[in-house]
């Protein structure tokens, strides 16, 4: 059984693992007119990496190829995770030009899901700093392209979802750091206003992200803390690390050892928790490792089973900026009114972007999850309309369950998109649970 | 691990199985220089540039056809320097059914579990004992316990392995060549993609390599990678015959 990280549908799917790029031609051509899909570490939260005929698992396909210690260009598979990368290229001064809110993603699939980081305001999402990429197609040609080769086809690969054939290999530029620490600037909003402004004031800062407490109400709707940071300087590290300031510290795992019962997290244990968390969110500066500042949740392995066996999906929404302060209040009253409080909200204020599939566009993105259940879904109808209504769009890497209306609302280069993608694989092999259920 | 024999090289003999390329990336991890041998090592450049990248060894390819025994010879000779540490991973598991009415089929699985590996590790452990030592690290199978009707063509080879390993452990006990033989049990590989393994009795390719390194540095003799084998062997190998032959394992 497979299942996206929402744990939300899972379905008995074939998997073939391929080793090499011989292996992953022979799977496409053994798929055929059955379709197959690419499938990286499973960190998308819904259906988008999933095909019941085959599935096609990169892990194996795990390899760094090349490093330019000059330039920061870095070759690998697709299968490699950032955390591999992190690892390997930390200690020697150099760190992933845009990284998402986990590290156990694979190259390919944050290139298919064109992801982005607490730096898009500045630096874009993570396929603006790669070079060039091979993409393998249906009929076992090995396509290289890039932002100046067959761009066309590079572009609807960007965001693309897999649908465009089967990344085997990227290369993708690094950015350099001399510290592996953070320093971090903590600040306490009071309501939504206040968050927005603040987000306004800090584009300068590279990164940015607000948890944001979606059961406070009325005067507190919107209460939030912001986070901001730069890479620290050498002289801001702690005295005892100066000396190897790009060792990583020791960071401490602990897993979920099994599913949570139901119920476990509700309105008032939500509510209990948001408010302790805005309270000890201290304002003010700290150095912080760069590990928990990015992955502040990859600490707690598994941490998706705290939403108990039936799963969970995440709702996350972009609206353009002008319609942000409106829309995003509008969502929130909305998930306030109705108690349904979800244990980790982000709100994050993106930076221009206009690709055919590319989720971010200029304005704010708002993440709630929520237990997968029929009131949930009902539910997530009402956010839809509010979103719809607002000029936005959902974010396919956590979309398990959105209706064809709102894509084509949200996404108006998927005709152009839908074209390139039958252009280069006629058959249509290229195909996942997703795109069936949306018609991509 | 400070002692100069450590950064002497490891020999992975099937170094493009899923666990030799786990057993590479652990023994890089240690700054061991590595000689990877394949039957068509140019599949190997990818993997060489992985770990000379991520963990600054020397990588070295040479090509390794563990059928062809009277070129095992050559192949041994070749090595310079001798290496400190051998393992072998290759294996067939075979068709068991085609095996039992093909004879051709029936040698291969024997040549590629037990003919092949054991000519190869046999010179190998006699040119280490002549350079002063190493260690020589065979991967047997659970298989090889007890002979059931599902696979005991390739158990049997297995089986043959394993007696060969422990007589030359006995041999070369004296000239400081250590010996072992690991008992994966299930192992998440290419050779078991598609089958439906019990979770608890089934381990990754990178604890196959970590149980490896572990009986190299402890010396153990024979081990199995997860020990709940141990002791499902133990019953499997207790039932007398006359019950065994009755069961459906």
């Amino acid at each position: 059984m497979l299942s996206g990280w929402g744990r939300y549908p899972r379905i008995d799917c074939r998997v073939v693992t391929p080793r090499d790029e011989g292996d992953a031609a022979a799977a496409v051509r053994a798929a055929g007119n059955s379709g197959l899909i690419a499938r990286g570490n499973g960190r998308s939260y819904g259906d988008a990496a999933l095909n019941r005929r085959a599935t096609l698992s990169m892990l194996r396909f795990d390899r760094l190829l090349a490093f330019d210690p000059e330039t920061g260009r870095l070759t690998c598979e697709a299968g490699v995770l950032l955390s591999d990368i992190l690892d390997t290229f930390v200690p020697r001064g150099w760190f992933p030009a845009v990284t998402p809110g986990t590290r156990f993603v694979t190259v390919g699939g944050a290139i298919a899901a064109d992801v982005h980081g607490k730096n898009h305001h500045k630096d874009g999402s993570f396929v603006d700093h790669v070079d060039s990429l091979d993409l393998l197609l249906e009929d076992g040609r090995v396509i290289t392209c890039g932002p100046d080769r067959e761009p066309e086809l590079f572009t609807a690969t960007r965001g693309g979802m897999g649908l465009t054939g089967t990344i085997l290999r990227a290369t993708l530029r690094l950015r350099p750091i001399t510290t592996a620490w953070i320093r971090q600037e903590t600040v306490r909003a009071p309501d939504l206003d206040t968050i927005m402004g603040l987000f306004e004031e800090s584009v300068d800062w590279t990164y940015t992200v607000a948890w944001i407490d979606c059961l406070a109400r009325s005067a507190r709707l919107g209460r939030s803390l912001l986070f901001r940071g730069e890479h620290a300087e050498i002289e801001e590290v702690p005295a005892d690390r100066r000396e190897r300031p790009l060792a990583t510290p020791r960071h401490r795992t602990i897993s979920v050892p099994c599913d949570a019962p139901p119920g476990v997290l509700n309105r008032w244990t939500v509510a209990a928790f948001n408010a302790i968390y805005y309270r000890l969110g201290t304002p003010g500066t700290a150095i912080v490792g760069a590990w928990p500042f990015f992955y502040p949740l990859d600490s707690l392995l598994d941490w998706n089973r705290i939403y108990g066996g039936a799963g969970f999906v995440q709702y996350q929404c972009v609206l353009p900026k002008p319609a942000s302060a409106v829309g995003i209040r509008a969502l929130l009253e909305a998930v306030a009114r109705a108690g349904r409080g979800s244990f980790l909200a982000v709100l994050k204020l993106l930076g221009k972007q206009n690709e055919l599939m590319a989720f971010p566009m200029e304005g704010y993105t708002l993440a709630l999850d929520f237990p997968a259940n029929a009131p949930t879904f009902s539910f997530l109808n009402e956010l839809d309309a509010i979103v719809a209504d607002h000029g936005g769009r959902l974010y396919l890497a956590k979309d398990a369950r959105m209706g064809t209306g709102l894509l084509h609302r949200g996404y108006p280069g998927l005709a152009a998109f839908r074209d390139i993608r039958v252009r280069w694989n006629p058959a249509g092999s290229f195909r996942s649970l997703q795109a069936e259920r949306l018609a991509l | 691990m400070s002692s100069p024999e450590t950064k002497s090289p490891v020999l992975i003999l099937g170094a493009a199985s899923d666990i030799g390329r786990a057993i590479a990336r652990r023994y890089a991890e240690t700054g061991r220089p590595l000689v990877l041998a394949a039957r068509d090592p140019e599949r190997l450049e990818p993997d060489a540039a992985d770990l000379r990248l991520r963990f600054g060894v020397a990588v070295e390819l040479r090509a390794f056809d563990v059928l062809d025994i009277t070129g095992h010879p050559a192949f041994v000779n070749g090595l310079e320097p001798v290496p400190g540490t051998v393992v072998c991973t290759v294996g067939l598991l075979g068709d068991q059914a085609a095996a039992e009415r093909d004879p051709a089929a029936l040698e291969l699985i024997v040549a590629t579990n037990f003919t092949g590996p054991g000519v190869a590790l046999g010179l190998l452990a006699d040119r280490m004992a002549a350079a002063g030592g190493g260690t020589v690290i065979g991967i047997g199978s659970v298989a090889g316990d007890r002979g059931r009707a599902s696979n005991y063509i390739y158990g049997a080879a297995k089986a043959g392995l394993a007696a060969f390993l422990s007589g030359l452990r006995n041999r070369l006990y004296a000239k400081e060549v250590h010996v072992v033989t690991v008992k994966p049990g299930f192992v998440r590989t290419r050779m078991t993609e598609g089958m439906a393994l019990p979770a608890l009795l089934t381990a990754e390719p990178d604890e196959v390599a970590r149980a490896v390194m572990r009986a190299e540095t402890r010396r153990q003799d024979v081990v199995y990678v997860r020990s709940v084998w141990r002791l499902v062997m133990a019953v499997i190998r207790m039932l007398p015959e006359p019950v065994f032959k009755r069961t459906r394992l």
